[in-house]
């Protein structure tokens, strides 16, 4: 409990000290702090247990705000303006990593599947577009640094997919029997928030 | 079963309607797009602001009577994008010229320690910029640096620099129209659309 607050600690830090350089590189900026920050509100919310009857609208305020900093309009603000700058470090945390963290168990298996396949397939879209875009996606960054982000989004694709097709297989992990009662929701465990296979105890 | 049905599609409704906003109602997905539309719908007023020629005299930035201004942005050393918005440039000022339009065009230099009136005026030679219709200038007063930032922020221009000195910038011809209103960004090679929009309001 304290350990999983300690590393989402870390993460924030962490996500805090790269701020001065991600000014220069987009891959900093869009494939490390956005995730560590996406990370850190996940594990502190990962053991809380919500109502099934909220976790769709925690979903779609998740997917709604993910979508939000998807665009590349964005990016640049927070890099123009303080205001979106702290607009981002709470909102990816708190509207996107915790709600997603919270709905995930409650959310129907296909619509799991629905959403990882359409995460890689929109990493792959996104992969394509920065790559050969024959304009300027972002103001703030040079078009090398838009080509590397590309080749970014394609190497996250392929890692989710390898990540996520594992145990389809590969079988999942072994699963020893829970050592102790499960008392309804309370003793559910996930070792991180998307994963789809309970973790061992 | 009506909450789990009704609270989500409210915030999916809200959500949408976030996200409308938030792209200008679709339309603007860059930071490029979103700066031509608030121009477009909101111009901005643009202050006396006096530039140096490549002769060295003293030229205002704002529209003189009834005529429209057309800025672009470039620095003299750059080998690429300025070169293509240049020949750009020269088209729109030889069909502008044939229709004798009250226009003034100026590439603004937002590199002026390195773009002294000298090399503007290579510049302006290289691109046959003769300074009668269009001349090539940078900001004035050096000593004050605040002129050039003001500049670019009130035309909404990032420079950043690149890995081999130079720089790359949001590319754009600018038009400031006779009530002295930044109200139009044009890509460069919209040569038609720039002079038509010049002509009408001429």
């Amino acid at each position: 409990m304290m350990f999983r607050y300690g590393v989402a600690a870390v993460f924030m830090a962490s996500a805090f000290a790269l701020s001065p350089f991600v000014v220069s590189d987009p891959v900093l900026h869009v494939l490390v702090q956005i995730p560590l920050l996406l990370l850190s509100g996940g594990l502190v919310a990962s053991r809380i247990t919500i109502s099934k009857d909220i976790a769709y609208v925690y979903l779609i305020i998740a997917l709604v705000t993910l979508i939000y900093w998807m665009l590349p309009r964005s990016i640049d603000a927070a890099l123009s303006s303080t205001w979106y700058d702290v607009a981002k470090f709470v909102s990816l945390p708190l509207l996107v990593g915790a709600p997603l963290a919270l709905s995930w168990k409650h959310i129907h298996p296909v619509l799991r599947g629905f959403l990882k396949a359409n995460a890689i397939s929109m990493l792959g879209i996104l992969a394509f577009l920065y790559i050969h875009a024959p304009i300027r996606i972002c103001n703030s960054y040079l078009v090398t640094d838009q080509q590397n982000l590309g080749y970014g989004f394609f190497f996250v694709a392929i890692a989710l997919s390898l990540y996520w097709s594992w145990p389809l297989i590969f079988g999942a992990p072994t699963q020893r029997p829970p050592q102790r009662t499960r008392s309804q929701h309370l003793s559910y465990e996930g070792t991180s928030s998307m994963s789809s296979h309970p973790a061992v105890d | 079963m009506t909450t789990r049905l009704i609270f989500p599609l409210l915030a999916a409704l809200m959500g949408g309607g976030f996200l409308w906003q938030a792209t200008d109602g679709l339309r603007a997905i860059t930071a490029e797009e979103a700066r031509r539309i608030s121009v477009a719908e909101n111009p901005r007023s643009v202050p006396e602001t006096y530039l140096q020629a490549m002769d060295g005299a003293a030229i205002p930035l704002l529209p003189q009577k009834n005529e429209t201004v057309l800025v672009e942005f470039i620095y003299t050393s750059c080998g690429d994008i300025c070169q293509v918005a240049a020949f750009d440039f020269s088209e729109i000022r030889d069909q502008l010229a044939l229709e004798n339009a009250d226009v003034r065009m100026i590439s603004i230099s937002f590199d002026p320690e390195q773009d002294t009136p000298e090399q503007l005026s290579y510049y302006g030679e290289a691109h046959n910029a003769d300074g009668t219709l269009w001349t090539v200038a940078r900001p004035v007063s050096l000593s004050e640096d605040q002129t050039l930032s003001d500049l670019l922020e009130l035309f909404g221009v990032t420079v950043i620099a690149n890995e081999w000195g130079g720089f790359e910038h949001n590319t754009a011809i600018h038009l400031i129209d006779e009530n002295g209103q930044f109200s139009r960004v044009f890509d460069t090679d919209d040569v038609d659309q720039v002079v038509a929009t010049v002509l009408e309001s001429s």
